[in-house]
């Protein structure tokens, strides 16, 4: 396991107590904490380097825009990138995927056509598909899910005998932890001549990832759910898939002419990136990157499994308590309920001991009618959690099970 | 682990009262005869409530609710129903406003005694994001009563 004490060193944030507690930050999920290191970077380039990019002619708008370049450069190296070119900045994982959605889906979905998505997608990869299926009469075809919180394979097979001309699903599920099988999905959705669009919001922080030997077609990230600041992101494609689309967001930046009634637009990826860009994002998520790569992706995907292991047996312990989503490898995300005990109040009684966890449906609504829950508690770890985060989660669990009679006070 | 008993705000928070009216709703159900039907929900933690009810002659003959949410909102919802029945609507509304002066900490409301049991969820007031939960039923109510009635 990784020394969760000496990085939380390096996260400020992490020093402040709650309700006059330690605060255990378990919400990783929706959002992880920053170190120094990417605090720093970005104060840094306000103080040094500052310039909007792609614009002046003097050096110091030339050193901006090469610290926004070397940044796209550095996130195609950390996910294996086609090249340089296929890394359009976003705000984040949403925007990539209203992206495809709004360039490459408009242009290539038509009446009848069909999509899949999956039961254990986000909000983000269900509604920009809806809305592109409902604009162009398309169907949307919804993969279900197995009783231990997987894709369901054989379902999956069967929608994709639909033909579909998009299939998207998450890499690893914000609701369940669950490590979907993205190379075997691809190959199988490439086999009937599908486009993949992988959601890896919940992956990238976590796993070791290569899109490359993935070999799906679009990737989208966020930056702020792996150490880097919020509105940072990314959609990660290949490149000859991006030349061909048309763009999403008119504006400055995207075009090469403009004339009174038409413009040429710009090459990639700048052709998808309308306006001022969000240059203090891009340089975070790099520092973010150098930070996790100095510890190894490898290694954090082992310390939150060995944690994910602990919470699961620990809570599973405690009467009353169901735990969701697979057992054996997945990612650090821990989703349970505990008796009748809704996850709101549970949220509420763990905060009084400055514990943060997440209680609601976690953007997954479909799922969450699946599981024949209205909502589920969920505990996230990252780097800095260790196995006392664990057990302050189970001890104050315990409590909340008093509270409302579940266990002698 | 940490075993010390829990907060006092807590306790006073998750009273007796309040998990024997989420445990055991009073009246929950669809009603026939409705004369006003609203659905609420809170999208940021899920919490729903279908609210019915049967006014004649100005005042509340019966109401009912369907409700899935945390033990406040469904113990407020189940606390609300008790209190309604023959008031006058004027005076149901006022007793809205009696709640969300109660919510906002207004120490003579918790202590009104036209609140009855839900005089137990003062202690939400100290729980600020916990309020629209208490509020939830209310604010169904006060919808049901924007048009005429
Ligand atoms: C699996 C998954 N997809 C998409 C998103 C949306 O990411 P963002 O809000 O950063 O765009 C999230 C996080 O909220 C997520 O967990």
């Amino acid at each position: 396991m990784l020394d969760a004490a000496r990085l939380r060193a390096d996260f400020p944030l992490l020093e402040r107590q709650e309700h006059g507690r330690r605060l255990v930050y378990l919400d990783n999920a929706a959002t992880t904490q920053k170190p120094d290191a990417v605090l720093h970077a970005i104060a840094d380039y306000y103080r040094t380097t500052n310039a909007n990019v792609h614009r002046g002619a003097y050096s110091l708008a030339i050193r901006a825009t090469e610290a926004y370049e070397a940044a796209r450069a550095k996130l195609a190296g950390f996910v294996n990138a086609w090249t340089p070119e296929g890394v359009v900045f976003t705000r984040g994982t949403t925007e990539a995927i209203n992206l495809v959605a709004g360039s490459y889906g408009r242009a290539h979905v038509g009446r009848g056509d069909a999509i899949v998505v999956t039961a254990m997608d986000h909000h983000s990869n269900l509604v920009p598909w809806q809305i592109l299926c409902q604009e162009k009469g398309a169907t949307l075809r919804m993969v279900e899910i197995t009783e231990d919180g997987r894709i369901d394979l054989s379902d999956f097979g069967t929608a994709l005998e639909g033909r579909p001309k998009i299939v998207a699903f998450p890499y690893v599920s914000n609701a369940l932890g669950t490590v979907n099988p993205a190379a075997q999905l691809t190959r199988l959705a490439h086999a009937v001549g599908a486009v993949v669009v992988v959601d890896g919001a919940q992956a990238t922080p976590h796993l070791k990832v290569d899109v490359r030997a993935l070999d799906c077609d679009f990737y989208a990230l966020s930056g702020h759910k792996m150490l880097a600041p919020m509105g940072s992101g990314a959609l990660i494609a290949k490149p000859e898939l991006l030349e061909a689309m048309p763009p999403y967001h008119g504006g400055g930046e995207m075009i090469s002419r403009v004339f009174d009634d038409h413009s040429t637009y710009n090459k990639i990826p700048h052709k998808f990136e309308a306006g001022t860009p969000n240059v203090e994002g891009a340089v975070g998520l790099a520092a973010a990157i150098d930070y996790l790569g100095a510890i190894g992706l490898e290694r954090v995907a082992e310390h939150e499994q060995a944690l994910a292991q602990a919470a699961i047996d620990q809570l599973t312990q405690i009467d009353g308590v169901t735990v969701y989503g697979p057992r054996g490898h997945r990612a650090g995300v821990v989703s349970f309920t505990y008796g009748d005990i809704h996850p709101h109040d549970i949220a509420t009684i763990l905060d009084q001991d400055g514990v943060c966890i997440r209680a609601g449906h976690h953007c997954t609504q479909p799922l969450m009618r699946r599981l024949n829950v209205p909502a589920t508690a969920r505990a996230s770890f990252y780097i800095y959690n260790d196995l006392d985060d664990v057990a302050a989660l189970a001890g104050s669990l315990v409590k909340a099970g008093a509270l409302f009679g579940y266990v002698p006070a | 682990m940490d075993t010390s008993p829990p907060e006092p705000r807590l306790s006073a928070l998750y009273q007796e009262l309040i998990l024997d009216h989420y445990r055991r709703p009073r009246n929950k159900g669809t009603l026939d005869g409705a004369t006003h039907s609203v659905s609420l929900n809170n999208p940021l933690c899920g919490d729903e409530i279908d609210l019915q009810l049967q006014v004649e002659g100005g005042a509340i003959k019966a109401v009912r609710f369907v409700g899935r949410g945390c033990s406040i909102s469904q113990a407020s919802a189940s606390m609300m129903t008790q209190l309604l029945k023959e008031k006058a609507v004027p005076q149901a509304l006022a007793l809205a406003e009696r709640m969300s002066a109660m919510m906002q900490g207004d120490e003579t409301a918790a202590g009104d005694k036209s609140l009855g049991d839900l005089r137990a969820l003062a202690g939400v007031s100290k729980f600020p994001i916990r309020i629209k939960c208490a509020l939830l039923p209310w604010n169904a109510l006060t919808d049901a009563f924007k048009g005429q009635w």
